[in-house]
């Protein structure tokens, strides 16, 4: 019976996937878009490194690389700094969504957004402004060292890096670990307190252990984050070389440029990332389980001298996440003299600025942002319906391509663009094309996910109802399926779109005087050492950022965040 | 060890709400003891007070001479059941079981010798390594049994543990529950809203409605002897009738639908004489079609149910009463046809015209009282 009952079916579905109908056209559309835009770009770093400067076949660079510890030290760092990031982001961020899901905290809608704000800030705003502050010629550095007996220490190298990420990706952390706590039903923990486990020996054998898979998800992201970022390292690493740093160097810097050097060193990066990655999925799959839905935890008042501990640990660490937008904020308003703050304040670090393409880069960010964020929703939608609801081999391979950028640091497809478009057909490099299709593909992964997670929720019979009453595929594709999609894809996009604005990593690689943006504006004028300027372009953003983020946080439920 | 629980003038309050006032109740060692109510009676949160997750805001309560209002939940040596067994997820049976004899320092031996006596004890050893998501309710029911009962409490307490499974299923566990209750002797708290699930395995049943017990008894008293209108609809299948009480010639007199029924054992119908309350369970009705006298209905229709028919009728002042027969071959009862019916007289309940008490079991409590 069961055999009559599936061969028709498997037939069918042998038979769809050869038919040639809207959506094989939109798998296959797909497929070229990616080519040549994601693999084929790729494939070109990949030919970088295996190349000498003469064009000939070599693995020198790799061997370069591994034997000399001058390089390979670059990628241990990345991996000691991004592994103690993530520890560090652990251990603040679980006490934080802790607080936040279990107490009912004066101020909690504050403290969430304080956590999103700083984590999608711009890389390297925090990093700089902690330098203005804790470096060496830093307010903070000058006002403890008049009071302390002992000298507080660097800023700069592991410590710093350490500091400034691990405050910056904490929320990553909380946003995540918030919905795993809610997600704890309390007959649980009651069940446990019935068998002897209370208080802290019940939250580190039942909910700590009922939220491994989270713990773990949030981990990979700390790290990957972490792994991939360039402006931290770059401006606070100083001796503490990483390997996105390095990357930089290699390919432009001021002495002794090596572009298949830095292809090479991309590529190593590449694998330590998709190692940890699949490193994390086995993890992850071991510690698999379905958790119930159930009645959630109650949330308490906090009391006595724990419940002032828990307030002040919360407004503490949420301060001092914030605080570097604070300040640079603050700075921005500042007389100063390109290297020396004066007393007084006055708009002339934002008038300067006007004069040093603030116009061009603001339009620039807004209008590539914009273009890109159309190009991704219209990308994801089509291939989450593509994954979800026609799963083939070849969409379920447009899936997979489609997250490579995930695991990829910016730099890496920043030079795989620029040696894939340098040349005709497709001379690319500096227009404002190349921009565009690089924030397609690095931001593209977080809708994509969102827009496929959204879909698989919802029921494949809203669509064979409308079939049924008569509409096409296409109209039950466009009225009904899109419509109610759209808030899930709407909450990735807006997120999308942050991460588009704070761009820098790739940007870096690819922008010139006419496609500089905000962040490029930024970046250029704290290496040029222009405080002033760069405190102005970097509150612009700041404020933009936060802006974009009020509008996203009003339109969503706290529970639907995701970063 | 299995202990009473005394609970004296419990009171609860959420807020301004008193969800529970002044609720007094003794539960004997080792019986089985239930707690019975449609939802919002308060029977989930008693359960709870004795656990301990609910605070008590007035009164007491004992496990034996003991007063446990303050004493944590985790020391209460209490076993529990939850409604959705609360299994954890993360941990495959055999450790679910073994959770609480851990946290009491056992050696390991015996941990894993006690956990595997009550595996084996609900049945569950086939899949005791493992993980919980693949058990069906059922299963994951005994799991949350095993994992209960393992750390020999002093009281186990179960929260409707049997509302998640499908009908066949229930009748099944609830053997099941019942079995190993009596094996272990435990003392147990158990709330249903499920009448018939309660007077299968319970001892004693309190039958609560907004926060009060209405009656307190045997199923058998609770189904024969309801103390008031509300449990006798609620336990059971009820036709309320308007009746009127009177005594002739040292006969009580019971005129109801036009028909006039003398009823024996009504000591105290003197008092009550006027106005009453008839509650006739459909079994209750003799439904004679050779019959010319007794209370005249028509019939509406029939439903066959293999063993009985249910014959729904309609007096002549219009009220639609069921009853029950047992079934026959040929049955000529068609809808239209007048009947008359008799009420079994010794078994039908008499209640004051509020409905608030029962006069056979009032008549009972007054004579020993005086």
């Amino acid at each position: 019976m069961t055999t009559i009952m599936t061969t028709p079916g498997a037939q069918t579905r042998r038979g769809r996937f050869f038919k040639l109908d809207m959506w094989t056209a939109t798998s296959l559309g797909l497929l070229l878009l990616f080519g040549l835009f994601l693999l084929y770009p790729l494939f070109g770093v990949l030919k970088e490194s295996v190349l000498d400067g003469e064009g000939g076949f070599t693995f020198a660079n790799f061997a370069k690389f591994f034997a000399n510890d001058y390089y390979f030290g670059t990628i241990r760092n990345s991996f000691m700094v991004s592994l103690a990031v993530t520890v560090v982001s652990l251990v603040i961020g679980v006490p934080f969504s802790y607080f936040y899901t279990f107490f009912k905290l004066r101020g909690a809608k504050f403290l969430f957004v304080g956590a999103v704000l700083s984590c999608m800030s711009a890389p390297f705003i925090g990093a700089y402004a902690w330098i203005l502050l804790l470096g060496r010629n830093g307010i903070a550095t000058r006002l403890l060292e008049a009071v302390l007996p002992f000298s507080i220490g660097s800023i700069y190298g592991f410590g710093g890096i350490v500091l400034v990420l691990s405050l910056k990706l904490f929320p990553l952390v909380s946003v995540y670990m918030n919905a795993a706590f809610r997600s704890v039903d309390i007959s649980l923990l009651e069940a446990a307190s019935l068998m002897g486990s209370t208080g802290l020996r019940r939250i580190w054998q039942v909910m700590i252990r009922l939220t491994v898979p989270t713990l773990l998800a949030a981990s990979l992201l700390v790290f990957m984050r972490a792994f991939a970022d360039f402006g931290t390292p770059m401006l606070i690493g100083e001796g503490y070389r990483t390997f996105t740093v390095e990357i930089y160097n290699q390919y432009l810097g001021e002495i002794g440029q090596n572009h298949n050097f830095a292809a090479a060193i991309g590529i190593v990066g590449v694998v330590v990332t998709a190692a940890v990655f699949l490193l994390q999925k086995f993890a992850a799959n071991k510690f698999s389980f379905s958790l119930k839905a159930g009645s959630p935890v109650q949330k308490r008042r906090p009391r006595g001298i724990g419940g002032a501990l828990v307030y002040l640990y919360m407004y503490a660490l949420i301060g001092l996440a914030l605080l570097p937008q604070l300040y640079i904020v603050y700075l921005s308003f500042r007389n100063n003299n390109q290297v020396v703050f004066l007393p007084g304040y006055s708009l002339d670090n934002y008038r300067q600025a006007m004069s040093r393409l603030l116009g061009r880069s603001v339009y620039n960010t807004i209008f590539f942002a914009v273009v890109a964020l159309v190009i991704i929703i219209a990308v994801s939608v089509l291939l989450a319906y593509l994954v979800v609801r026609r799963s083939n081999a070849v969409n379920n391979f447009l899936d997979t391509v489609s997250m490579l950028p995930y695991i990829m640091p910016g730099a890496v497809i920043g030079i795989g663009l620029v040696i894939a478009f340098n040349s005709p057909p497709l001379a690319l490099t500096g227009t404002m094309t190349v921009m565009i299709i690089m924030l397609v593909i690095r931001r593209m992964p977080y809708t994509i996910r969102s827009a496929t997670a959204t879909l698989m929720h919802l029921p494949m019979s809203m669509e064979e109802a409308a079939r049924s009453l008569g509409a096409s595929k296409l109209k039950a594709f466009w009225r009904i399926t899109v419509p109610m999609m759209s808030a899930g894809v709407a909450s990735g996009a807006v997120l999308s779109f942050v991460a588009i604005v704070t761009e820098m990593s790739a940007g870096i690689i690819l922008y010139n005087n006419q496609t500089i943006t905000l962040t490029m504006s930024a970046y250029v004028a704290i290496t040029r050492g222009s405080y002033g300027l760069a405190c102005a372009f970097s509150a612009i953003l700041t404020v933009l950022t936060a802006v974009l983020l009020a509008v996203y946080l009003k339109f969503t439920k706290e529970e639907d965040v995701k970063m | 060890m299995s202990v009473s629980i005394t609970i004296t003038d419990a009171v609860k309050r959420y807020g301004d709400t008193t969800v529970i006032s002044d609720l007094s109740v003794q539960i004997g060692s080792g019986e089985f003891f239930t707690l019975l109510g449609p939802s919002g009676c308060g029977k989930t949160t008693l359960l709870r007070m004795i656990a301990g997750f609910n605070t008590v805001e007035a009164g007491d309560i004992h496990f034996n001479e003991k007063r446990i209002n303050d004493v944590e939940p985790s020391k209460r040596r209490i076993g529990m059941v939850f409604q959705n067994y609360a299994i954890f997820p993360h941990l495959s049976v055999r450790k679910n079981v073994e959770f609480g004899l851990r946290n009491m320092d056992f050696p390991r031996k015996e941990v894993r010798d006690k956990a595997q006596e009550f595996i084996e004890l609900v049945q569950i050893g086939r899949w005791a390594d493992q993980m919980p998501d693949r058990l069906s309710g059922g299963q994951q029911q005994r799991v949350a049994l095993a994992r209960a009962l393992v750390t020999s409490p002093d009281v186990l307490l179960m929260d409707e543990p049997l509302s998640n499974l499908d009908a066949k299923l229930r009748v099944e566990m609830r053997e099941v529950i019942r079995e190993i209750q009596k094996r272990v002797g435990i003392t147990t708290v158990y709330v249903t809203h499920d009448q018939e699930e309660a007077m299968a395995v319970s001892d004693r049943i309190a039958v609560m409605k907004d926060g009060v017990i209405q009656q307190l008894g045997t199923p058998r008293e609770l189904y024969h002897r309801p103390a008031n209108m509300f449990v006798s609809s609620f336990i059971g299948r009820t036709n309320t009738l308007d009746g009127q009480l009177t005594v002739r010639d040292g006969q009580t007199h019971l005129v109801v639908a036009d028909a006039d029924l003398v009823i024996p054992d009504l000591p105290s119908a003197a008092d009550a004489v006027g106005p009453v309350k008839v509650a006739v369970r459909p079994e209750e009705f003799v439904l004679d079609t050779a019959a010319t006298t007794g209370i005249p209905a028509v019939v509406d229709h029939g439903v066959f149910l293999g063993v009985n028919t249910h014959y729904f009728l309609t007096l002549a002042d219009g009220t639609a009463i069921e009853a029950i027969q047992e079934s026959e071959f040929d049955e000529a009862l068609e809808p239209g046809a007048t009947v008359f019916l008799d009420v079994k007289r010794h078994k039908v309940n008499i209640f004051d015209s509020a409905g608030e008490h029962n006069l056979r079991t009032r008549a009972a409590a007054e004579v020993v009282g005086s």
